[in-house]
């Protein structure tokens, strides 16, 4: 099988379903001639034409409106917003409008879209490209979330996504976009949207993480593995709807957890982590539940000793299992 | 068309000349009618303590059904807002329909008894499901009309695909009261809309009011249709009590799109006289004069007159009309107060489609 970065695998994505399905269009900044900042469309335009891969204009809140409505009148639309952090203009358009289109008519206009944006930081993006948003939109229904952390999800989940008869956001870690490589086939094939995955199995604790932070999180696992800490990584991978079962059976067999997210620590995926193994698995737990995420402030911070004391990274994941299995 | 009208204005088009027979015009005063007793009933249901809310299209049922005729019915598309209750019943909608949603009843076509009344969502009349923030409609209904672009623009491959493309363009038509226009989902419309060339109506009913606050509060510049300048369309103002009048300048609107021409703001002139809702008070921020002098502009008694005058409408017409519409208002209630609530836990779905039913494909 090839081998193929995550922005390749995610191109590959965008590529064959807009050669299966004429429906399929990319609307966005820079996604034409261009190819996308981070390069997710590159040759598309040059492929498809102008009326499929249409540069938007700076305008994030109708980049989204834009695609509801041409939704709505049967167009598949990927929307990119060139990063998470600049989503927010879009907020009203996603949480009021197609979160709750099906809900709100009965269950008559549904609204096939997806909004595709990169997130998360280590890149000395400042406060305003190093962003973690997901925790807005999981919390939404009528949304769902996914985040891949390596190619072969990122192009069956992708898939899945444009595919789906509902509002999708798919968010990518842009650091991993050239640093996670992996075996993707050539070809169609589906990862389904929903199923968390067990990436590494171990018996003494679980970690729980998405994106990047699962890329860390299964080096964090080797590191301790030497030190004889045996531990089982679980790729959470669609944030909504949450996995439920795969979460509880793990911690079932290791009787601890750990979960690591990028965004600020509090209210972020991991609180709905801890409340779910708090509330349904409580007679599985033999220490506490905890959570590594960013500091409670404003951004992740440009100058590079504060962009790294913010950031978890392999080490700092390592201490927090030594932590958690020692107790 | 400032606010200051001093006196009962007649209508001066003659509707042959613009292209409606006898039958047409009359049809037109009847949805009229209907609507207005229809909406005045709602109100009494609300002082009355039998439903919890209205939100009234009194004043503004020249725009709305105006606007409706000078439409494609079932083929072009309309994001309406809450306002456009005769829209809604020129374009068909039952009075039942909006009783059903006035009530909360099982049954309520437009959202399942979810939303708040007056939010208008019947597929079978491509009219398409809004929300409360204002404004929201305006962007959406500008992709709406670039799905109608892609579709002339990428025919081959999709009537390739299995998806038939009708052979003209879907014109979609959105409206939103003057407050809207500050909104930014407006102006983002508005450039897309310029950009693009877009088959587009945006129907700007100015009844002056946002709430409380006066048009000259929302905006520095005259005209709403100035607006139309800054993004490279075409701007429009009518006077939204003259029906006729409204017509007119839809119809060209929608004429324009059709041929790709682009997309028209126009600007229709009103006044509520109403309260912004039966929660409102407004006596709280404007005079009774101002009010009573607002009433000029009503819409009903401007065609009343006028098909007076063209011998179109008699005494005794005018009473059958009358009676037809009490009898239709008042069955529509009949069946909402008898028909049942949703059961409690219909609340719970549906969330997520399993299958995908969106577009407008073939003719």
């Amino acid at each position: 099988m090839p081998e193929k970065t995550l922005i390749e695998a995610i191109r590959e994505a965008i590529d064959e379903e807009m050669a299966r399905d004429p429906r399929v269009f990319v609307v966005g900044e820079d996604v034409g001639p261009r190819g996308g900042v981070f390069r997710a469309t590159t040759g598309l335009w040059q492929k498809y034409g102008e009326w499929r891969v249409i540069d938007s204009p700076l305008a994030e809140l109708s980049i989204v409106a834009i695609g509801i409505g041409a939704a709505l009148n049967g167009f598949r639309p990927i929307c990119e917003i060139q990063f998470a952090d600049f989503i927010h203009p879009a907020f009203n358009q996603i949480v009021n409008e197609a979160a709750r289109f099906f809900y709100r008519s009965g269950g008559v206009y549904n609204v096939p879209m997806v909004i595709r944006s990169p997130y998360g930081g280590g890149i000395s993006g400042g406060l305003y490209h190093s962003q973690s948003v997901e925790a807005f939109f999981a919390h939404v229904p009528g949304l769902k979330v996914v985040i891949p952390s390596n190619p072969y999800d990122a192009k069956g989940l992708l898939k899945a996504a444009i595919r789906d008869p509902n509002p999708v956001l798919f968010f990518e870690p842009k650091k991993g976009y050239r640093l996670i490589k992996g075996e993707v086939p050539d070809g169609d094939y589906i990862v389904p949207i929903g199923p968390a995955k067990v990436t590494r199995e171990g018996s003494d604790l679980t970690v729980f993480a998405y994106g990047m932070m699962h890329y860390y999180a299964l080096q964090a696992a080797e590191m301790v593995a030497k030190e004889g800490i045996d531990v089982e990584v679980v790729d959470l991978r669609t944030l909504a709807p949450v996995d439920k079962e795969t979460i509880l059976n793990s911690v079932k067999k290791t009787g601890k957890a750990l979960i690591v997210y990028e965004d600020n620590l509090t209210l972020g995926y991991g609180a709905e982590v801890a409340a779910i193994l708090a509330e349904e698995g409580f007679e599985y737990l033999d220490g506490p539940v905890m959570r590594l995420g960013g500091p409670d402030v404003p951004g992740v911070p440009f100058s590079p000793p504060m962009q790294d004391f913010f950031m978890p990274n392999p080490q700092k994941i390592a201490e927090a299992i030594r932590r958690l299995a020692r107790y | 068309m400032a606010i200051e009208v001093k006196e009962f204005l007649p209508i001066t088009q003659r509707h042959e000349e613009l292209g409606l027979s006898d039958e047409t015009v009359l049809q037109m005063y009847y949805h009229l009618l209907l609507s207005r007793r229809l909406d005045e009933r709602c109100w009494v249901l609300q002082r009355q303590g039998r439903v919890p809310f209205h939100i009234s299209g009194i004043a503004h049922e020249g725009i709305g059904v105006g606007a409706a005729y000078a439409l494609r019915k079932g083929f072009d598309i309309v994001h309406p807002y809450y306002r456009d209750l005769a829209l809604a019943i020129a374009l068909g909608m039952k009075p039942v329909e909006f009783m059903l949603a006035l009530y909360g009843k099982k049954g309520d076509p437009h959202s399942a008894a979810r939303q708040m009344p007056s939010h208008f969502s019947l597929r079978y009349l491509n009219i398409i499901s809004g929300s409360s923030p204002v404004a929201t409609q305006v962007p959406q209904a500008a992709g709406i009309a670039l799905a109608e672009v892609l579709k002339q623009k990428l025919r081959p491959q999709l009537e390739a695909a299995g998806f038939r493309v009708s052979r003209e363009m879907r014109v979609v038509l959105t409206s939103m009261g003057e407050g809207s226009t500050s909104e930014g989902d407006f102006h983002e419309a508005l450039n897309w809309a310029g950009i693009y060339k877009l088959p587009f109506v945006v129907l700007v009913h100015n009844n002056q009011y946002a709430i409380s606050v006066p048009v000259w509060k929302q905006m520095a510049v005259k005209r709403v249709a100035d607006r139309a300048a800054a993004y490279g369309i075409h701007g429009a103002v009518c006077d939204g009590g003259n029906v006729l009048e409204v017509y007119q300048v839809v119809k060209e609107a929608v004429g324009r799109a059709r041929a790709g021409e682009g997309t028209t703001l126009i600007e229709a002139v009103t006044y509520r006289w109403t309260p912004h809702s039966s929660d409102d008070d407004d006596r709280t921020y404007r005079t009774r004069e101002e009010v009573e002098q607002g009433k000029l502009r009503d819409p009903l008694p401007r065609l009343r007159d006028y098909l007076y005058r063209r011998s179109l409408l008699t005494q005794r017409l005018e009473d059958e009309l009358e009676e037809r519409v009490r009898a239709e208002v008042d069955e529509a209630q009949r069946l909402a107060e008898e028909a049942p609530y949703p059961a409690p836990e219909e609340a719970l779905a549906p969330v997520f489609a399993t299958e995908d039913r969106s577009g407008w494909w073939g003719e």
